[in-house]
């Protein structure tokens, strides 16, 4: 969608590279890392129940099923593709699995009717962007619109809360102490994150083909099937949020997560990953999750109902992209006028 | 042969049979849906999505898209609800005027960061969407404007028959006409088909791209803006979550109506039909006892549909001269 700007400013390239210390102190993750603990700072001031660890152990659990997903969100972001759907799969999955809890399943079959329908979706995904070649946003949508329509069609206005006494764990259960099972989870997934996209062959393919897909191809990548990765790793994420959200409450309706791909995406741009495809880092993306966390935490302890909190969340969205590029604008403008 | 074949090619005519096919298929169980009085109830109640999915439709064109038009309803109706509670007296010209300024004002927002900052369109309308829905909530605190908050000639005034139609179909049969005159007889619905199609093309043929996608979000938002006092007027109640999700439905009108979502294709009759296709399952599925809840899954099952024949049309289509190679993924 940069069209004008992809045609009249090639990428520069700077003649001398700043030390490595200076470029880690004008870092993104950096400058987040500063509002984490301003806003954290700010929270235990406004509140003094704030700093209890039981206080903090509760707050990482609005966000650490939403992180699970801008996890995988960043791979399908860097790889030039975005998954609008994530949060239609956690219902459907969270109804195959509400169904399942009615006729009696158990709980290890439960756990895997959600991951497995999760993978299913974005199996299904993958096909339509990476098979069919269709362009992911309307993909995505139309799969959006389908998976939470196939919910209502199974739910109505129903409700499924049959779940076994043992489902709890996952969303309730805590592993050490103040630090709950999904939080574990997440920081155990974002470091095997972080070593795929950094460390691996896979992840450098990622960033290949979210940079330049062309290029990719001619160097041997296999396009189609890296993004097709990517979809099916977004699937698995949603479907084990789906298991962590939907223990978690106890209780299934087709409205579940509305609105979560909107958060998702916002904790990976957040956290620095370019929207256009081929930069970003886990790093930042751990950061923007503890800073969203920490946000929405911080106004639930001041009443602010969450259709507002959601304001913040889409100017947040809109900012974060907008003010580095303002700053650029102004930067260009003051050397040109030198 | 050759002629009925490229007929047959063309979206509108397939979309003509699909619409015919439907509605012979309702009629053969339900004889009273095909009555011409039913039909005009159908494109009543299908005129506010023909009207913005062709403020999307050109926002398409342009190759951005707009999620936020359904939440610029929500608003943007909120708002004139309550300035009618609040001013009765206020003639309703006056409240239609404000809806189209703030819906327009709203599309501005989104155009403004999509031109001069070039952030992606989905970006800035998926942000967009929740603030507006949001403020939507500030506004009333979560409170509902009902029928009887609302002036007599407030409520009126869409339902009101001209020449045996209500007003609110006059207005989509205007707007169809509106858009067809734009689309294909101006310079603006020229550059956004240029946009869309070639952007590099019509930076050189002198097209101001960044121009031309604001005045589309601003027409999307003017059009969503004045649907606002519509939608609110004729379900006479005004609520946060007013047309939730409707985003998709202009969205999914688009897509089946052959707007490419790549940009720089389709048709103001496509869009229409698409739209019109929506609308007889909509309002089909009551009559034939399928649950409204069969709708969302419905229409995912049709966009997907949509947009894989629409990737199969544009598989065959002849050379282009000038296009910035698309990447063969």
């Amino acid at each position: 969608m940069s069209d004008q700007s992809a045609v009249l400013s090639p990428r520069h390239i700077p003649d001398r590279l700043d030390s490595p210390l200076k470029r880690a102190l004008k870092s993104w993750e950096t400058l987040l890392l500063v509002v984490a603990i301003a806003i954290a700072i700010a929270n235990s001031l406004a509140s003094p129940y704030f700093l209890d660890p039981w206080n903090l152990s509760d707050a990482t659990f609005n966000f650490t099923e939403k992180a699970i997903l801008a996890l995988a969100m960043t791979f399908v972001i860097i790889s030039g593709e975005i998954d609008l759907s994530v949060a239609s799969i956690i219902a459907l999955a969270s109804t195959a699995m509400g169904a399942a809890a009615q006729a009696g399943a158990g709980t290890p079959v439960l756990f895997l009717i959600g991951l497995s329908v999760g993978l299913a979706c974005g199996l299904f995904n993958g096909v339509l962007v990476a098979r069919l070649g269709l362009p992911a946003i309307v993909a995505t949508i139309g799969t959006m619109s389908l998976y939470r329509g196939i919910a209502y069609v199974v739910l109505g206005d129903q409700v499924y809360k049959n779940y076994p006494a043992d489902f709890a764990v996952f969303g309730q259960g805590y592993a050490v102490w103040i630090f709950s099972i999904e939080f574990v989870t997440f920081l155990v997934l974002a470091v095997i994150a972080g070593v795929v996209l950094h460390k691996t062959i896979f992840g450098r393919q990622v960033y290949a083909v979210g940079n330049n897909a062309l290029a990719a191809r001619f160097s041997g990548v296999k396009v189609q099937r890296i993004k097709f990765i990517v979809f099916l790793m977004t699937g698995a994420a949603a479907g084990l949020a789906s298991v962590m959200l939907t223990s978690r409450l106890g209780s299934t309706r087709p409205s579940i997560a509305v609105g979560w791909e909107l958060d998702a995406v916002t904790m990976a741009v957040l956290g620095g990953v370019g929207i256009n495809g081929g930069t970003g880092n886990i790093l930042g993306v751990v950061i923007a999750a503890f800073v969203m966390g920490l946000v929405t935490f911080g106004l639930g302890l001041l009443n602010v109902p969450g259709i507002v909190m959601s304001i913040f969340m889409g100017l947040m969205l809109i900012l974060v992209i907008a003010l580095p590029l303002v700053a650029q604008r102004i930067n260009r403008h003051r050397r040109a006028a030198r | 042969m050759n002629t009925i074949r490229s007929l047959f090619a063309r979206r509108e005519a397939l979309l003509v049979l699909a619409c015919l096919l439907l509605l012979a298929a309702i009629t053969a169980r339900f004889p009273a849906f095909s009555t011409p009085r039913n039909l005009a109830g159908v494109f009543n109640d299908t005129s506010i999505l023909i009207m913005m999915a062709l403020g999307q439709s050109a926002v398409i064109l342009t190759k951005s898209i707009d999620l936020s038009v359904a939440a610029n309803v929500a608003l943007t109706g909120m708002t004139v609800a309550m300035l009618n509670h609040l001013a009765p007296g206020l003639p309703v010209i006056v409240l239609i005027v404000v809806a189209l300024c703030m819906g327009m004002l709203l599309g501005a927002i989104n155009g403004f960061l999509v031109w001069w900052l070039d952030i992606p369109a989905i970006v800035v309308t998926l942000g967009t969407m929740t603030i507006f829905r949001g403020l939507a909530f500030v506004e009333s605190g979560g409170a509902w404007v009902n029928a009887h908050e609302m002036s007599a000639t407030f409520l009126e005034l869409p339902r009101a028959l001209v020449l045996g139609l209500p007003v609110l179909s006059w207005v989509g049969l205007l707007a169809i006409a509106l858009a067809v005159l734009l689309f294909t007889r101006t310079g603006l619905g020229r550059a956004f088909y240029a946009t869309g199609g070639n952007a590099v093309a019509a930076i050189y043929a002198g097209i101001d791209i960044g121009k031309t996608r604001f005045l589309a979000f601003v027409l999307s938002g003017g059009v969503a803006g004045l649907c606002g006092y519509l939608w609110v007027s004729r379900y006479a109640v005004a609520y946060v979550d007013v047309a939730s999700g409707f985003e998709l439905d202009t969205i999914a009108a688009c897509v089946i109506g052959g707007v490419s979502t790549i940009g720089g294709v389709g048709t103001v009759g496509g869009v229409v039909l698409g739209a019109l296709f929506l609308g007889i399952i909509k309002n089909a599925l009551p009559v034939i006892g399928i649950s409204p809840f069969w709708q969302m899954a419905i229409s995912g099952a049709i966009i997907i549909t949509a947009v894989v024949i629409n990737a199969r049309g544009e598989r065959v289509k002849g050379r282009v001269i000038l296009r910035r190679k698309e990447l063969p993924l």
